[in-house]
């Protein structure tokens, strides 16, 4: 007996011991690395990386590239996924099928997803050629211009509001499945209508998926990469891209930890700021 | 049981009035699993047309079924291999996740302990963080324990990234399993090992298994880590990658429906288990 109970103390601990060392090393030393390799040199303390990565001319277009792409990318990709929610759990025949459908994206890597556009977008690509069987333009017109950053801008965003609008669809789809039917039934029987009910009752108790959602999609979008690779090509500078090529072309991993820092500073920012605009307030009123 | 009659009553009588509602609501959901699914199509048009028809203008918009295009992708330099490479770091990352994740998820779910809940908000803390950007340091790391550029290297970084998952499924999993169960395989003289084996492993399984394949995928797609540490052990989404600006259109959506078709396949095979796998992954 006493031998058990002791090896109930333990257990949990042995348990938890080899994911706890794995996340050591690979998760928390590293992580230390990139802070170390982002401030040092072999002179101590610095920010010589820091300036080197803010006097490179990409290094704005980058920032502003990324930070605007996940501010157009993610309320498209939250409007659209509450929509596709709201479609479906009004479905009466079908619903698993479309909820599949739905979320097929999730398992297309990012670098595929902008293959798909890329054949969709390039010069003879599909869209260019409906467009010519229409009648609509004359012959091939050169959508991914590498002069026309808007186009560019354009077409990465329809791509990441293809690819990754799942994921906040499985969320809050999930979300949705905890809300007690009966609240929305009340405030049917109380004669709101359904956007009334959409706004009033399913959104308010949504908070805590639409927080999470907006988190992980937020700090997904501040990696944009692959996408923006295949789409764009080296025309729409990002940070992740600056990122790997400081690492990898440049073979400079001070400077590419110094980007490091700045996606994960920024990825920290937004997390806190949802936290806080999004924190539950009425425990707040309570307390 | 009166009430749910009532409701269903009253929800086909209000269906009446509003069928132009609904017709809305139908062409909504058309153009939506279009807008989801014509894109898919269109590369696996080109994949499956010849190396012609693929730089053809004005584009076909049914298949050809030539497989010129997937030959000269799989005859391509470096393609079979990168190819192998992906399935192997991808199944080494499933192994690992699962390995590492199902002990620390049946502690979560069967004890409690001092340190618990630090642990879990350790694991959903690494999801705050851009995970492949720890792949820079890990670099100069791998070096010099001799692990640059392997197959093991981009496995340990890949499962960085999957393990957290396995660890909040598993734990939600065998939570779902009663512990009475357990319970009496002790009492028939079971040692908590050999009930764990016989009572609770059966059950979990399809979980476990559905959790492995979610890592499988998460490695699978991986870019960044991937491109940044692999030089002669390219995964194919490396090699796709760093080939953009030098291989043909063919190559490209060849290698991208190849690419796809993988992950799609195990979507669908966990599919049951999507939503109850994130709607525990986000609480």
């Amino acid at each position: 007996m006493q031998r058990l109970l002791s090896s109930q103390k333990v257990l949990p601990y042995l348990l938890i011991l080899p994911a706890s060392l794995f996340l050591a090393a690979f998760f928390f030393v590293p992580f230390v690395q990139v802070v170390l390799a982002a401030f040092t040199s072999d002179d101590g303390f610095t920010f010589t990386h820091f300036r080197t990565m803010a006097d490179d001319w990409k290094f704005m277009p980058a920032l502003s590239n990324t930070l605007g792409l996940a501010l157009v990318v993610v309320p498209i990709q939250i409007t659209l996924a509450l929509v596709m929610a709201s479609l479906v759990t009004r479905l009466r025949r079908g619903r698993d099928v479309v909820l599949y459908v739905f979320t097929i994206p999730l398992g297309i890597s990012d670098l595929a997803a902008g293959l798909i556009w890329f054949a969709l977008l390039e010069q003879n690509g599909f869209l260019n050629s409906i467009l010519y069987g229409l009648g609509i333009i004359p012959g091939p017109q050169n959508l991914l211009d590498y002069r026309n950053t808007a186009g560019l801008f354009v077409a990465v965003v329809i791509a990441e509001v293809w690819r990754a609008t799942a994921i906040v669809l499985v969320i809050l789809v999930a979300g949705l499945g905890l809300i007690p039917k009966e609240y929305d039934e009340a405030a049917e029987v109380f004669g709101a209508g359904p956007l009334k009910r959409f706004f009033l009752i399913t959104l308010p108790l949504l908070r805590p998926s639409l927080q999470t959602a907006l988190i992980l999609r937020t700090i997904l979008a501040f990696e944009v990469f692959a996408v923006v690779a295949v789409v764009a090509g080296n025309n729409l500078p990002v940070l992740m891209g600056e990122t790997y090529a400081w690492q990898f072309d440049l073979q400079d991993h001070k400077v590419a930890s110094a980007y490091a820092i700045v996606i994960l500073a920024i990825s920290l920012a937004f997390t806190v700021f949802f936290l806080w605009v999004l924190r539950d307030r009425t425990r707040e009123a309570a307390a | 049981m009166t009430s749910l009659a009532t409701t269903e009553a009253e929800a086909s009588a209000r269906a009446e009035p509003r069928s132009s509602g609904r017709l809305v609501m139908a062409s909504a959901v058309i153009v939506l699993v279009a807008w989801v699914l014509v894109p898919i199509y269109l590369l696996v048009v080109n994949a499956l047309g010849s190396v012609a028809a693929v730089t053809a203008w004005p584009k076909a918009l049914v298949p050809e079924f030539d497989l010129a295009s997937l030959a000269f992708f799989a005859n391509y330099a470096g393609v079979p291999r990168a190819l192998l490479n992906s399935f192997l770091v991808a199944g080494l990352t499933m192994v690992l996740s699962i390995g590492l994740g199902a002990p620390a998820g049946y502690a979560l779910a069967r004890f409690r302990f001092p340190g618990a809940n630090l642990f879990r908000l350790a694991v959903l803390m690494t999801r705050a963080f851009p995970l492949p950007l720890l792949a820079l340091p890990l670099t100069v790391l791998f070096i010099r324990v001799g692990l640059d550029d392997t197959i093991i290297g981009l496995a340990l970084v890949h499962t960085t990234l999957a393990m957290p998952f396995a660890v909040l499924i598993m734990a939600s999993l065998f939570m779902s399993i009663p512990e009475e169960l357990e319970e009496a395989a002790w009492t028939l003289g079971c040692s908590r090992l050999s009930a764990f084996r016989k009572v609770v492993l059966p059950l979990a399984l399809p979980g476990i298994a559905a959790a492995g394949i979610f890592a499988f995928v998460i490695s699978w797609n991986e870019v960044f880590a991937a491109a940044v540490l692999t030089i002669e052990n390219k995964t194919l989404t490396a090699f796709l990658l760093q080939s953009l600006d030098v291989s043909p259109l063919p190559l490209k959506f060849a290698g991208g429906a190849v690419l796809i078709v993988p992950a799609l396949l195990f979507l669908f095979a966990v599919r049951k288990y999507l939503f109850s796998l994130w709607g525990i992954a986000n609480r």
